[in-house]
C-alpha cells in the first residue's frame, strides 16, 4: 500500500524533509530522494533505539522565556508584533508517511512511519524513525492540551468512522488521514511552546509508547487550569476576545456552507459524469452503422471519453484533497472556540476570587492572598499566549486557504485542458478528413 | 451557409424537359434546362411575426408567419441591389407545399420541416411554439428548408415551388387543384397497410434498414445530449454559490477579503456562462433533428417503392390467373381446382356462344392486364432508379452536413473549454492576491 509522500501546507513546513539538507551534515551529503526517510540504508525499518530518556524541561509557562530561547531571524513576512514569527529557523522537521496494514488476532490496524530529524538538544539523537499508529496521534493530542492548555492545539482528523460506511483500510481513507496527521505532527513541530512537550519528544522517540506511563510532568498551569471548578461567571471578556469569538463563528459557518456547496457539485458531477458515459457510447453504436462518418463519429466518442476521464481526476481531487482540508478547519475553529471558553474560565476564576479577596479585606483586614495574584498572573498569560497564537493562526489560515484555492482553481483549469486538447487534436483529424474528401471528389 | 454549398455544387444535369407537365415541372422559358432555382434566385426566410385572426372555425388564434424573401441572381450579379420581393408564409403552408411535393415526386428523399413542436427539450428550454428562441429556431430551419429544395436537381424545377415563392395570395388553392389530396390520401391508406413483396429491391430495402437506423441513432443521441445538458446546467448553476459564500466571508476578513470577493464574482460569471453555451448547442441539436426527419423520408421513398413493387406483382398475378382462365377455358382442361370447374363438370359446360364470348372478355382483360403490368414495371424500375440515383446524392449530403455538424460541435467544445480556463483562470489570480 505504497501512498505518495504528504503534502504539507505552507503553514506548517515550507519543504518536504527530504528536500531540506541536514541541518547538521556538511555540504556535500546528498540525502536520498524518495519519501523514504532513513537514517542509514543499512538499518531496518525499526531501528532499535533506545527510550527517550525523559529530558529535563522547564515547560515555559510565560512568552519571556521563549523568546529568549528563539533565535529571530528577520522575516519580512512575520508581523513586527508577533514573537512568534514563521521566519524562526527550524531545527526540529518530522514527517508521517508509509503506512502498513496490522493484522493480529484481536484487531486489524494501521501503523505511519512518523520520522524525525532535529538538532534541538532536548533530543538525543538527530534521527528518529518510528511507528505509530491513530490512537498515539490522539494521545499525544490529549496530553498537549492537558499539559497546555492556554495553547492552541492543532486537531486530528476524526476518530471514529462508521465501519459499514467506510472502507477503513481503502487506499483513499488511509491516504486522506495520513495527510492529515502529518498536517497535525506538524503544526505541532512548527508551534514554538507545543514543540517543547515532553509528551511530543516521547511521542517521536520512544521505540514503544507506553501510554500507562504518564510524564509527570504536567505543569502547575497545567494542573491548575484543570482544577478550575465551572461556577464562576465571567463579567467582562476583553473585546478583542470577543472579536475573536464573532469571527470564529462566523468564519464556521462560512466553510460550513463551502463544505456543502462542494458536495453537490460533487454530486452534480457524478451525475453529469454518468450521462456524458452513455452519450459517449450513442456516438460509437452509431459509427458502426457508417462508412465515411465511422471515423468523425469515432473521433466524437472518444472526446467525450477523454473528458469523462479527466472529470473524474478532478471530482476524486476534490473529494480527497479539498473536502478533508474544510473539515479539517472546522475542527481546528471548534478547538479555538474551546481555548476561548477556558481563557474566559480562567478570567472568570480571577475575578471571582479577587472579589471574595477584596470583600474579605474590607472585613477583616485580610491581605490579598498570593494565590489571587497567581491567578492574575495566569490570566496575563493565557491572554498573551492566545493571542500571539492566534495571529499565528490567522496566517497559517491565510497560506492555507491561498494553497487550496488556487489548488481547486487549478484542478479546474487542468480539466479544461484536457478536455480541449482532446477536442482540438479531432478538429484538425476532421479538416484533414474534409480536404482529403474534396480532393478524392474533384479527381 | 447552404447558398455557399450549392454556389460549389456542380450541377448535375437532368434532362428535365422529358418530364410532362402533369409531373409540375415548369415548361417556362424562364428556366433554363438543368440549372436549379437556386442559381436565379435568391431565398431567404428573413423575419417572424405574430398573428392574431379568425381561423376555419372562427375561433380567435395566434400564430407566427415568417417573412419569404427573393432577390434576382441576375441582378445581384449585375450590381445592382434591388430590394426583394416579399411575402408571409405560415408553418403550415410550409407543410402543405411539402405534402405536395412529396406526393408528386415519391422516388425523391424530401427535405424535412423543422419540428413542428419542440421535442428532445432540457427542462431550462421552452416548450412553447410561441417562445422567441423556438421561433428564432423554426425560421433558421424554414429558410434551410426552402434552400434545400431550390437546389435539389428535380425538386427546385417545380411550379408550385416557384409559386410558393412568389405568388402570396391564391397559393393554395392552386395546390389544391392539382389533386394531389387525393393521391396522397390513397397512397397514405396503402402504405400504412403491411404486405410483403415477393421480390424486394435489395439495395432500397438495405436502404431502408440504415434509415431505420439512422432514425434511432440520431433519436438516441438527441436525448442523451439533453440528459447531458440538463446536468451540465446543474453542475455550472450550483458554482454559482460560491460566489455568495465568498462575498459574505470576505465581509469578516482583513488581507484576504478583496481576493475573496473578486473570486466570488469570477465564481458567478462562471454560473452564467451556462446559458450561453447551451444556447449554441441547440443548432447543434437542429442539425441532428434534420438528419432524424431525414431519416423518415428515405424509408418513405423506400416504402412507396415497394408499394409500387407490391402493386405490379398483384397485376402480375392477375394477369397470370386470368391466362390460365384462358387456358382452361380454350383447352376444357382444368388445370387448377375451382368451383367453377367442377360445378362445369357436374352440372355440364356451357354453350359454345357463352364461352367464346367470356374467351373474348378475356381476351381484352388479358390485353389490358398485359399493359398494365407493363406500365408498372417500367414504372417500377423507373422509380427505382430515381429513387435509388437521389438516395445516392442524399447520402453523400448527408456524410458532408454531418461531419460538418461534428466539426461545429467539436468547436463549441473548444470554445466551452476556453471559457472555463479563463474563468479559472481569473479566480485564481484572485486567490493568489489573498
Amino acid at each position: 500500500m505504497s501512498v505518495g509522500a504528504p503534502r504539507g501546507l505552507a503553514s506548517s513546513g515550507q519543504k518536504l524533509i527530504t528536500e531540506i539538507l541536514h541541518p547538521l551534515s556538511a555540504a556535500e551529503e546528498p540525502l536520498s530522494p524518495g519519501p523514504d526517510v532513513t537514517i542509514s540504508a543499512e538499518k531496518d525499518k525499526e531501528p532499535g533505539l533506545t527510550n527517550g530518556t525523559p529530558v529535563e524541561i522547564s515547560s515555559p509557562a510565560s512568552a519571556s522565556v521563549l523568546l529568549s530561547r528563539l533565535q529571530l531571524d528577520g522575516d519580512p513576512e512575520a508581523d513586527a508584533h508577533d514573537p512568534f514569527g514563521s521566519g524562526e529557523p527550524r531545527d526540529l522537521f518530522v514527517t508521517v508517511d508509509d503506512p502498513k496494514k496490522h493484522v493480529s488476532t484481536m484487531e486489524t490496524y494501521i501503523t505511519y512511519r512518523v520520522s524525525t530529524k532535529t538538532t534541538r538538544i532536548e533530543f538525543d539523537l538527530p534521527e528518529y524513525s518510528v511507528r505509530r499508529r491513530y490512537q498515539d496521534f490522539d494521545w499525544l493530542r490529549i496530553k498537549l492540551e492537558d499539559s497546555q492548555p492556554t495553547h492552541l492545539v492543532p486537531p486530528l482528523p476524526e476518530k471514529f468512522v462508521m465501519k459499514g460506511v467506510v472502507d477503513r483500510f481503502s487506499e483513499e481513507f488511509v491516504g486522506t488521514r495520513m495527510k492529515a496527521l502529518d498536517k497535525f505532527l506538524k503544526r505541532v513541530a512548527d508551534h514554538p511552546v507545543l514543540s517543547f512537550n515532553p509528551h511530543l519528544n516521547a511521542f517521536l522517540t520512544a521505540k514503544d509508547l507506553n501510554k500507562r506511563q504518564g510524564l509527570a510532568l504536567l505543569t502547575k498551569v497545567g494542573e491548575s487550569v484543570k482544577n478550575v471548578a465551572g461556577g464562576y461567571k465571567l463579567r467582562a471578556r476583553p473585546v478583542e476576545f470577543c472579536a475573536m469569538g464573532e469571527y470564529l463563528d462566523t468564519f464556521s459557518q462560512k466553510l460550513g456552507t463551502i463544505d456543502r456547496i462542494a458536495q453537490r457539485i460533487l454530486r452534480e458531477q457524478s451525475e453529469y459524469l454518468t450521462e456524458l458515459r452513455e452519450y459517449g457510447t450513442v456516438y460509437s453504436t452509431w459509427a458502426g452503422s457508417e462508412e465515411q462518418l465511422q471515423r468523425p463519429l469515432e473521433g466524437v466518442a472518444g472526446c467525450v471519453t477523454t473528458s469523462c476521464g479527466a472529470l473524474e481526476d478532478l471530482s476524486d481531487n476534490m473529494s480527497q484533497d479539498f473536502l478533508p482540508v474544510l473539515r479539517e478547519y472546522i475542527l481546528y475553529i471548534e478547538s479555538m472556540k474551546n481555548v476561548l471558553r477556558k481563557r474566559d474560565q480562567v478570567q472568570a476564576e480571577y475575578e471571582g476570587r479577587l472579589e471574595a479577596a477584596v470583600l474579605r479585606k474590607q472585613e477583616d483586614r485580610t491581605p490579598i492572598p498570593v494565590e489571587v495574584e497567581k491567578c492574575q498572573d495566569k490570566v496575563e498569560c493565557f491572554n498573551a499566549d492566545l493571542k500571539a497564537d492566534w495571529e499565528r493562526w490567522q496566517r497559517n489560515k491565510r497560506q492555507d486557504f491561498k494553497q487550496l484555492l488556487t489548488g481547486m482553481a487549478d484542478k479546474n483549469i487542468s480539466y479544461y485542458e484536457k478536455s480541449q486538447a482532446a477536442w482540438e487534436s479531432l478538429i484538425t483529424l476532421l479538416q484533414e478528413k474534409q480536404t482529403e474528401d474534396k480532393t478524392s471528389e474533384t479527381n | 451557409r447552404m447558398a455557399e454549398d450549392v454556389k460549389e455544387e456542380s450541377v448535375t444535369s437532368n434532362d428535365e424537359s422529358d418530364l410532362a407537365a402533369s409531373d409540375g415541372s415548369l415548361n417556362n422559358t424562364m428556366l433554363t434546362e438543368g440549372s436549379c432555382l437556386l442559381r436565379r434566385m435568391e431565398i431567404s426566410v428573413a423575419e417572424a411575426e405574430k398573428r392574431s385572426g379568425k381561423n376555419a372555425v372562427s375561433i380567435q388564434e395566434t400564430y407566427t408567419v415568417y417573412l419569404v424573401e427573393t432577390r434576382p441572381m441576375d441582378a445581384i450579379a449585375e450590381g445592382h441591389n434591388p430590394p426583394p420581393d416579399s411575402l408571409w408564409r405560415r408553418y403550415s403552408e410550409f407543410e402543405l407545399l411539402r405534402n405536395y411535393l412529396i406526393v408528386t415526386y415519391p422516388y425523391i428523399v424530401v427535405p424535412p420541416l423543422p419540428e413542428k413542436r419542440a421535442e428532445f427539450v432540457w427542462h431550462k428550454l421552452s416548450a412553447d411554439n410561441m417562445d422567441p428562441d423556438f421561433v428564432e429556431r423554426r425560421r433558421i430551419g424554414l429558410e434551410n428548408f426552402l434552400l434545400r429544395v431550390a437546389s435539389h436537381p428535380v425538386l427546385s424545377n417545380n411550379e408550385m415551388l416557384y409559386h410558393f415563392l412568389t405568388k402570396e395570395h391564391g397559393w393554395k388553392e392552386m395546390v389544391y387543384e392539382t389533386g394531389f389530396q387525393a393521391k396522397a390520401d390513397s397512397r397514405l391508406r396503402a402504405l400504412s397497410a403491411t404486405f410483403r413483396v415477393r421480390s424486394p429491391h435489395k439495395r432500397l430495402v438495405e436502404m431502408k434498414h440504415y434509415s431505420d437506423g439512422l432514425q434511432s441513432h440520431t433519436s438516441q443521441l438527441l436525448r442523451a445530449r439533453t440528459r447531458v445538458a440538463d446536468r451540465l446546467y446543474a453542475v455550472y448553476k450550483v458554482h454559482g454559490n460560491y460566489g455568495r459564500v465568498f462575498s459574505e466571508w470576505s465581509a469578516i476578513e482583513k488581507e484576504m477579503g478583496d481576493g475573496l470577493q473578486s473570486a466570488g464574482h469570477h465564481m458567478d460569471a462562471y454560473a452564467a456562462s451556462v446559458d450561453d453555451i447551451l444556447e449554441e448547442e441547440e443548432h447543434y441539436a437542429d442539425q441532428l433533428k434534420e438528419y432524424l426527419s431525414y431519416a423518415e423520408a428515405v424509408r418513405a421513398v423506400c416504402r412507396k417503392h415497394e408499394l409500387s413493387q407490391f402493386e405490379l406483382e398483384m397485376a402480375s398475378q392477375d394477369l397470370i390467373s386470368k391466362k390460365q382462365q384462358r387456358e382452361e377455358l380454350a383447352t376444357g382442361i382444368v388445370r387448377t381446382f375451382s368451383l367453377k370447374g367442377m360445378t362445369n363438370k357436374l352440372f355440364g359446360q356451357e354453350a359454345p356462344e357463352q364461352r367464346d364470348a367470356k374467351l373474348n372478355l378475356l381476351e381484352e382483360l388479358i390485353a389490358e392486364g398485359e399493359e398494365t403490368v407493363k406500365e408498372k414495371t417500367a414504372e417500377c424500375d423507373e422509380h427505382a432508379e430515381k429513387a435509388w440515383a437521389d438516395i445516392v446524392r442524399f447520402k453523400d449530403q448527408k456524410d458532408k452536413d454531418l461531419q460538418e455538424a461534428l466539426i461545429n460541435y467539436a468547436l463549441m467544445q473548444i470554445s466551452m473549454c476556453k471559457k472555463g480556463i479563463q474563468v479559472w483562470s481569473n479566480a485564481k489570480e484572485c486567490f493568489l492576491k489573498m
